[in-house]
């Protein structure tokens, strides 16, 4: 932007200065009285002049399972990036409920507001026991003062046996979480996940080299959060997001190409042609 | 419930702590009770050495907690443990008076020789031991501070953290070369006579420092064992083994980093504030790069991220160094880059390391 457009930017008549907008703050119960818990308007994102996104809408509803695919490069990971606060974005807003916007937060603001998000490559924390693992994603007070002086109350401890349930790893809650199978380890990341009480769910990947018993543990367990929270997948597993999926959205470009239910967008020939080519 | 978190969990830490303890009883006796000529007697040097070596253990602790819990290689903690040294130093020549060579009651000698008329306002204060005590703790504190917060807030990590935190201490040792800088320029401060009203020369005195390094020492271990047990301290270590994963767990990765950073660089402090008056001198050599290379070296070498492991290499290798550097001093260099390279290669896990591996295969 030239400096005479920024100057006719900020003497816009309706321009409404950053300072005089309240800060978002995620103590107001959030307000998804419209629908949707997010909203991603018209964002786009370009690295080195490549158009990562290209005006991307998409909103998700409260409660609801909701599946991305599309092909390598179609921006699937930087519209969770973008979500979670780790990238900023050239233009476009993006909201959760009504009223928090999420482009003025950071990382870890974003994360203990209720968004969580699980990698394409399960990280977590390899030194430490399955239980530590959940006990430091817990939502909790995580300032450095009251982490140094402070522990688990009951209530969050059973949250942790809870969730330590819901993902079958009860009987490895001792074990080091650097030891557990590849599969194990994704159900712990997002058993951590769970344990923060998030409104919204980012999961990235989450079967990617998963044998089949365990790719089906994986459906159930995501199906089974559906209601309580709001769940985004990005899976190139077709078989998986049909069985779990009831919406659909395959990005293309950095921009929707098609949202429905995995039959009609299969049946899309806009679809057909990404995938298969012409 | 605190003993059991702070000690009894870990017995490699409880056995360093009780070697100490021994050493801060059985040293000062065998020095000043048992008689000169007796087998059993510890020379004056070798209280000195070891008073050294417990300052050393401290700063090594101070590394150990920072680079081998939080991942972060600082290679400028000397610039810490120097700030410390320098703060206990100006206090120390404040109680000189007119003692000095020149006589004058207020001034330094090397103030006399620059031609100063009065005392400059940086060592107001300092002839107040608590204040000098407060300074050596809030001037690396808040140094410490401010560079951590640029460099963590910027993102700063590995090998770039550890190049600007060589370039903090090398450009330190700079300015404290120069003379109008007020702090003795290349001789350093020096000649102290007494602390606290007791004679340094006297070897009560020095003894006295000896225990006061050891129950730094020991206070030190437990506030560091204190913080890597808390929640805090696995918030830590799973900051060097995940950071990203941590940040979104919804902590600011960058104040976690920062006050521990701080912390440990208090502690650096203290470890030269106790060092001074035991070598009788600070100078600006002591900022050199090199030696904060070599505070790295120990840590490495008694095995890093496990805090006693820090104690157990500061006295392997320094004693190493004094051995050496009596027997054939042009090899040290060569044997201590021998050193890291052969720790790097054969045991990543230190001196401790290899005890945990013969225990094991003694259990197999």
């Amino acid at each position: 932007m030239n400096p005479l457009n920024r100057l006719r930017e900020t003497w816009r008549p309706d321009q409404v200065f950053d300072l005089v907008q309240p800060t978002p703050t995620f103590d107001k119960s959030l307000d998804t009285k419209h629908g949707p818990i997010l909203y991603v308007e018209d964002v786009s994102v370009s690295f080195d002049g490549f158009k990562a996104l290209n005006n991307l809408n998409l909103y998700i509803d409260d409660g609801e399972l909701r599946c991305i695919i599309g092909p390598n490069g179609a921006g699937k990971t930087t519209m969770m990036d973008v979500i979670t606060g780790k990238t900023k974005p050239d233009s476009g807003s993006v909201y959760f409920g009504q009223r928090i916007n999420l482009l003025k937060l950071s990382e870890h603001a974003i994360a203990r507001g209720g968004i969580g998000r699980k990698f394409q490559k399960p990280t977590i924390f390899e030194a430490l026991s399955v239980f530590e693992n959940l006990e430091l994603a817990t939502a909790s007070n995580k300032h450095v003062w009251y982490t140094l002086n402070h522990h688990l109350s009951g209530e969050q401890r059973d949250r942790i046996d809870e969730v330590l349930t819901q993902i079958g790893l009860t009987n490895h809650y001792q074990q080091e979480a650097g030891a557990l199978s590849h599969g194990q380890k994704q159900w712990l990341e997002i058993g951590m996940l769970l344990v923060q009480n998030p409104r919204v769910l980012l999961v990235d990947e989450p079967v990617a080299g998963m044998t089949g018993e365990e790719v089906e543990h994986t459906a159930q367990l995501l199906t089974s959060l559906k209601g309580r929270h709001s769940v985004i997948v990005v899976e190139h597993d077709m078989a998986f997001v049909r069985s779990i999926a009831n919406k659909v959205t395959v990005l293309h470009q950095g921009s929707v190409l098609a949202e429905g239910s995995m039959d009609q967008v299969q049946s899309d020939p806009r679809v057909v042609e990404v995938y298969l080519g012409e | 419930m605190l003993t059991q978190r702070l000690l009894l969990s870990d017995r490699g830490g409880m056995l360093v702590l009780g070697l100490v303890v021994l050493m801060a009883i059985i040293v000062p006796i065998c020095n000043l009770a048992v008689p000169g000529d007796s087998p059993l007697h510890i020379s004056n040097f070798t209280v000195g050495l070891l008073g050294k070596f417990l300052c050393f253990a401290l700063l090594a602790l101070s590394v150990d907690l920072i680079w081998g819990y939080a991942g972060i290689l600082s290679l400028g903690h000397g610039a810490f443990f120097t700030l410390g040294g320098y703060g206990m130093g100006m206090y120390l020549m404040r109680q000189i008076g007119d003692r000095g060579v020149y006589g004058h009651p207020e001034l330094m000698d090397f103030m006399v020789v620059l031609n100063w008329q009065e005392l400059p306002w940086y060592w107001q204060g300092f002839d107040m031991f608590w204040f000098a005590m407060l300074m050596v703790l809030l001037v690396p504190g808040l140094l410490a501070l401010a560079f951590g917060w640029l460099a963590f807030r910027s993102r700063v990590t590995g090998v770039y953290f550890a190049i600007i935190t060589q370039a903090l201490t090398y450009a330190l040792m700079l300015a404290f070369f120069r003379n109008e800088m007020g702090f003795g320029g290349n001789n350093g401060l020096n000649d102290f006579k007494e602390i606290l009203g007791f004679d340094l020369a006297a070897q009560a005195t020095r003894v006295g420092l000896f225990i006061a390094s050891a129950i730094a020492l020991v206070l030190g271990y437990l506030a560091c064992r204190y913080i890597v047990t808390s929640r805090a301290g696995r918030v830590i270590v799973s900051i060097r083994d995940a950071e990203s994963r941590t940040r979104f767990c919804g902590y600011q990765v960058e104040s976690y980093k920062l006050w521990l950073f701080v912390f440990s660089a208090m502690l650096a402090a203290v470890a030269g504030a106790l060092y001074v008056p035991q070598v009788g001198i600070i100078n600006p050599g002591e900022f050199a790069p090199l030696n904060s290379i070599e505070m790295v070296v120990w840590v490495a070498t008694g095995g890093r991220g496990t805090l006693f492991g820090a104690i157990v290499g500061a006295f392997s290798v320094n004693y190493a160094k004094t051995f050496f550097t009596t027997y054939s001093p042009e090899t040290w260099l060569f044997i201590l880059g021998g050193l890291f390279v052969m720790v790097t290669l054969l045991l990543p896990k230190g001196i401790v390391g290899l005890f945990d591996r013969f225990r094991r295969k003694g259990e197999k």
